[in-house]
């Protein structure tokens, strides 16, 4: 069903839709950028469509949402363990194509990779509605064309905002009751952008051999690499967690276990029993994390795990380019180019 | 040659050793200003100075080589650099045609501040405006500078009033993925205010200095500024040939407001306590002279503090004395 829909009646709609669902949506966060006097745009809830930011790309993913940096997974005492409820709210996110796409990664390794699905994932997944942002013209740093994310059908509502009113797809039938006391019908399907900035080749999963492991491109991120994380803790995709058992200061028998995201760029990702770790240095780090985006996820489950939301550009403070770093290796792999710096 | 050098210096004129020759003295509030004075400046220094400046350290300029007599054309020169660095932030001066009406308060200075560098706190060229409006024109000699965090790279521990922008980091559990990178810096880089208890974050609240260093290395924003800023007041800092000392905090996390109303009121207690008998006399030696607790009282007078502020009961000012006995004086007879 599509729609054409006044800003005003749209945001009648959200304050509706608000005492069923809670609204997150890119919102600008004043102050709390990295630097002072300056704001971030991330994740957050939204009360109306002008919170909404479009024309700046969010530093953080909107995959808090869904997979929280800290979740309890349950307490404990000495002899009983209770997993917390699961929230009651059902959940609306705007987000674009590429994070649409991202997040179906997340559902392929939460949901579909091996035996078991992962209950806690699944109990605020299934809560999520998708409000796409319509995107047409992208940022610098995208490269979600080369990287086959450009595009979903997986969504509820799709949207297009003009100055004054909105265009709206509607797929999801439990919503049809918001919408159509509302505005005029009008069939809208939504465009993707046809064309990034950025562009990036991948080598074949299959050409890439364990000669490339040792190449001495990976030396550069020896060098460049802070470790900071950022670049993992920015992705839509990135799914990595580690366990804490937190015992509470007041009766150190009762605590609580946790799962908190974990990043494969920083110290002790790999440490073992012992104090072991087996990628010390940043290069092995940006290789691993690389083969894994573009290439053992793809041999795995057919398609690539980076969307190339271009987050981990945007947000490394040493200006490295994972877009760049991909280009390298197809230069290397496909092209037997070993002087590309 | 007769010259009138109390006024000539009241001009931002100096007194050179080439006999005859002055050079002008060109304020620029904070070190920041538009390049289109580099122009006024290129001209006279070709023109009637030597053809060159000097850049000085509080950030200002000087133009050596000058006749006495050129000082009414210079003066007409500079008026759009008084207007436009001067008069423009809120500085009243009468006759902007006629130079600077006074020099013994110096030029305020001002690290480059959050308009460029990712370690400032605040905006330091918009507090050294606003503080220059308030004590510019005026005689006494007091010394300022403002910088935008504890590295203090304007070195505001030298000066009469250091102004050191501070930030309260706020911590959000719930964004915290325990990697320490704020924890170990802190540890390397700043006091080691910060601690990783129970896969957490805790700060000793004594041990922070409010450099907000923790923020820059969060990966995930758990570390935020917070919304309020804050100010660490260090004062009577010096160089001269007495007793050299680096400042000591007056006032640690108080806001812009209480910076700017304790410095100006730092005048009227100089107007109160200076010896007259001097042509002039530096404010840290007033102070060396009245006791702190005089001058606390004095510059704190209507000025509200809020609940976080910190006042020093006490300052060891410290330093050291190029001569033992410098602060001793004979009986006489």
């Amino acid at each position: 069903m599509g729609y054409q829909l006044l800003n005003k009646d749209f945001n009648d709609i959200l304050n509706q839709l608000k005492s069923e669902y809670k609204i997150y949506g890119p919102k600008r966060f004043e102050n709390k950028g990295r630097f002072s006097d300056t704001d971030v745009i991330g994740y957050g809830e939204i009360d109306k469509l002008e919170d909404i930011v479009l024309d700046e790309k969010t530093y953080f993913s909107p995959k808090e949402i869904i997979y929280p940096i800290r979740q309890t997974l349950f307490y404990f005492t000495e002899d009983e363990v209770k997993v917390p409820d699961a929230p009651e709210d059902k959940v609306i996110v705007f987000l674009r194509p590429c994070d649409i796409n991202g997040i179906k990664r997340l559902d392929t390794i939460f949901l579909e990779n091996g035996p078991y699905k992962d209950v806690y994932y699944e109990r605020l997944r299934e809560k999520v509605k998708f409000f796409m942002i319509e995107c047409t013209e992208g940022f610098d740093s995208c490269f979600c064309v080369s990287m086959n994310s450009n595009k979903t059908h997986d969504y509820a509502v799709a949207i297009r905002f003009n100055e004054e009113n909105v265009l709206i797809d509607l797929k999801d039938r439990d919503l049809l009751e918001y919408f159509e006391n509302y505005g005029k019908a009008e069939e809208f399907t939504p465009e993707y952008i046809k064309e990034n900035k950025a562009k990036v080749s991948i080598p074949y999963p299959e050409k890439v051999t364990n000669e490339m492991f040792e190449h001495e491109v990976w030396q550069e991120y020896t060098r460049r690499c802070i470790g900071c994380g950022r670049c993992n803790t920015s992705c839509i995709t990135c799914s990595c967690f580690t366990m804490q058992d937190v015992y509470y200061d007041a009766n150190k028998k009762v605590g609580e276990r946790r799962r908190v995201w974990a990043s494969c760029q920083i110290d002790v990702f790999t440490n073992m029993a012992g104090g072991h770790g087996f990628r010390e240095k940043q290069g092995q780090r940006m290789r691993f994390k690389t083969m894994h985006k573009i290439n053992d996820f793809y041999k795995r489950f057919g398609f690539h795990m980076c969307v190339g939301c271009g987050r981990c550009d945007d947000v490394c403070p040493e200006y490295i380019s994972f877009s760049k770093c991909i280009n390298k290796l197809y230069s290397i792999v496909e092209e037997g180019n070993n002087d590309e710096k | 040659m007769s010259i009138d050098v109390k006024k000539v210096k009241k001009n931002a004129f100096r007194i050179t050793k080439q006999r005859g020759k002055t050079a002008l003295r060109i304020r620029v509030p904070g070190g920041h200003l538009e390049v289109k004075y580099f122009d006024i400046i290129k001209e006279i220094a070709e023109k009637y100075g030597d053809g060159t400046v000097h850049i000085t350290i509080r950030q200002g300029f000087e133009v050596p080589g000058i006749d006495f007599d050129k000082m009414p054309e210079i003066n007409r020169m500079i008026k759009p650099i008084i207007e436009g660095l001067e008069l423009d932030i809120g500085v009243n001066i009468d006759d902007p045609e006629a130079g600077y009406p006074a020099a013994g308060t110096r030029n305020v200075s001002g690290c480059i501040g959050n308009k460029v560098c990712p370690f400032a706190n605040y905006n330091t060229t918009d507090l050294t405006r606003k503080i220059e409006k308030e004590i510019f024109p005026n005689d006494y000699h007091v010394k300022i500078a403002v910088t935008g965090c504890p590295n203090d790279c304007i070195k505001a521990h030298m000066q009469d009033f250091g102004v050191i922008g501070i930030t309260e980091p706020q911590y959000d559990e719930g964004r915290c993925i325990s990697c320490q990178a704020c924890v170990k810096n802190c540890r390397k880089r700043v006091t080691g205010a910060l601690k990783f208890e129970n896969y957490t974050v805790v700060k000793d609240e004594d041990r922070c200095i409010g450099c907000g260093e923790c923020v820059l290395k969060c990966p995930t924003g758990a570390m935020t500024r917070s919304k309020e800023k804050y100010y660490r007041l260090v004062i009577m800092g010096r160089t001269g040939k007495k007793n050299p000392r680096i400042a000591r905090t007056f006032l640690n996390w108080v806001d812009e407001e209480t910076v700017i109303k304790v410095i100006k009121n730092c005048y009227d207690y100089i107007d109160e306590y200076i010896d007259k008998s001097l042509g002039k006399e530096h404010v840290g030696y007033i102070v060396d002279r009245t006791g702190y607790n005089v001058f606390k009282e004095a510059v704190l007078k209507d000025v509200k503090l809020r609940t976080k502020a910190k006042i020093a009961d006490y300052i060891d000012f410290g330093g050291y004395m190029y001569e033992r006995n410098r602060f001793f004086s004979e009986v006489s007879r």
